[in-house]
C-alpha cells in the first residue's frame, strides 16, 4: 500500500482526474478555454485540500482498476434483473440470512470499496463492518475485520463467501497492492 | 428512429423503478425491503437518465453528457444510504422475519 505520491505537486492523480473530467462534463463543452480552466482546478483543488484530507492509499495498478470498474457495471445490470426476478417471484421461497465474510483488505478505503460494491450487487446488501472503531482503543489494529452482510436469496453460505472474496476482494487488493 | 431508443429506454427504466417499488412493498421484514430500493432503482435511473441524453443530445445542439454525472452520483449515494438505513435497523434491533440464516452472525452494539 503507497500514500504518499509520486510528485508533491499532484498529491491525489485519480482526484485531478476526476475534478478535470467533471469540469468538461458539467460544461458539456472542450472548448480550449475550459480545458485550461479545469486543468488549474484539478491541480488547485487537491493541492488545496490536501492538509485536511487523511492520506488514502493510491490506485497502483490503473488498467486493472478500470478493467475491475467494468466488470463491476456488468454485475450491476445482472444484479437488477437477478434481484427483480426475486422481487417477482414468490416471497415465501426466499430464505434471507445474515453472512459474516473474512476481510483481507486492511485499509478503510478498499473496504469502503467492497461494502460499496457488495451493496450494488447480486442480492447483498453491505451491513456492518467488525469490530467497530468506537470499540478499539487508539492506534490498535484489529486482529481481523468481518464484512457483515445481508443477503436477500441464501443459498450455499460459503460459495457466497468464496465468490465475493475471489470475484471483488481479491482485484481491490492488487489494485491498491495491500 | 431515435424516438424509437428514448421511449424503450423510459420504459425499461420505469418498470425497474416499478419492480423496486413492488419490493418495497411486497418484502415481509425491513432488511429485505432495502435489497428492492438500492438495486433495482440504480439500472431504473440509469436507463432514464440515457433515455435523457439521447433525448438531448438529438435535440438540441451538440451531445449532452451531463447525465452520466448524474449517474455516477446516485452509483456512489445508493451503497452509502442502504448501509445508513441497515446500520441504524441493527442498532434498533429490528425484527427479521423467522426463516432468516444466521442472526447469530450479529454482534452486541456498543
Amino acid at each position: 500500500m503507497r500514500l504518499e505520491a509520486k510528485y508533491n505537486w499532484l498529491p491525489s492523480p485519480f482526484l485531478s482526474l476526476l475534478l478535470f473530467i467533471v469540469w468538461l462534463f458539467l460544461n458539456n463543452s472542450v472548448s480550449n478555454g475550459h480545458i485550461v480552466l479545469a486543468i488549474i482546478l484539478a491541480i488547485i483543488i487537491p493541492l488545496a485540500t490536501k492538509p485536511f484530507r487523511t492520506k488514502q492509499p493510491l490506485i497502483i495498478k490503473p488498467g486493472l482498476a478500470f478493467r475491475h470498474l467494468l466488470l463491476v457495471l456488468y454485475d450491476i445490470i445482472t444484479a437488477n434483473v437477478q434481484v427483480a426476478i426475486l422481487i417477482l417471484g414468490p416471497t415465501k421461497k426466499l430464505t434471507p440470512g445474515f453472512v459474516k465474510v473474512p476481510l483481507d483488505l486492511t485499509h478503510s478505503m478498499p473496504i469502503t470499496i467492497l461494502a460499496s460494491t457488495v451493496s450494488l450487487t447480486p442480492g447483498t446488501v453491505s451491513a456492518e463492518v467488525y469490530p467497530w472503531n468506537e470499540s478499539l482503543t487508539e492506534d490498535e489494529e484489529p486482529q481481523e475485520r468481518f464484512l457483515l452482510i445481508h443477503v436477500l436469496n441464501l443459498e450455499d453460505e460459503q460459495a457466497l463467501i468464496n465468490t465475493i472474496k475471489e470475484r471483488y476482494e481479491a482485484p481491490l487488493k492488487e489494485i491498491f497492492q495491500c | 428512429m431515435f424516438e424509437w431508443i428514448i421511449s424503450i429506454l423510459l420504459l425499461i427504466g420505469g418498470c425497474f423503478i416499478l419492480v423496486g417499488s413492488i419490493g418495497l412493498v411486497k418484502m415481509p421484514d425491513f432488511y429485505m425491503r432495502l435489497h428492492g430500493p438500492t438495486k433495482a432503482t440504480t439500472l431504473g435511473m440509469a436507463s432514464l437518465l440515457t433515455a435523457a441524453m439521447v433525448f438531448f443530445s438529438t435535440t438540441q445542439a451538440g451531445l449532452s453528457i451531463k447525465e452520466i454525472l448524474i449517474s455516477l452520483f446516485l452509483l456512489l449515494t445508493a451503497p452509502i444510504s442502504g448501509y445508513m438505513m441497515i446500520k441504524s435497523a441493527i442498532h434498533h434491533k429490528l425484527d427479521c422475519i423467522e426463516r432468516t440464516k444466521g442472526i447469530d452472525n450479529i454482534e452486541d452494539d456498543v
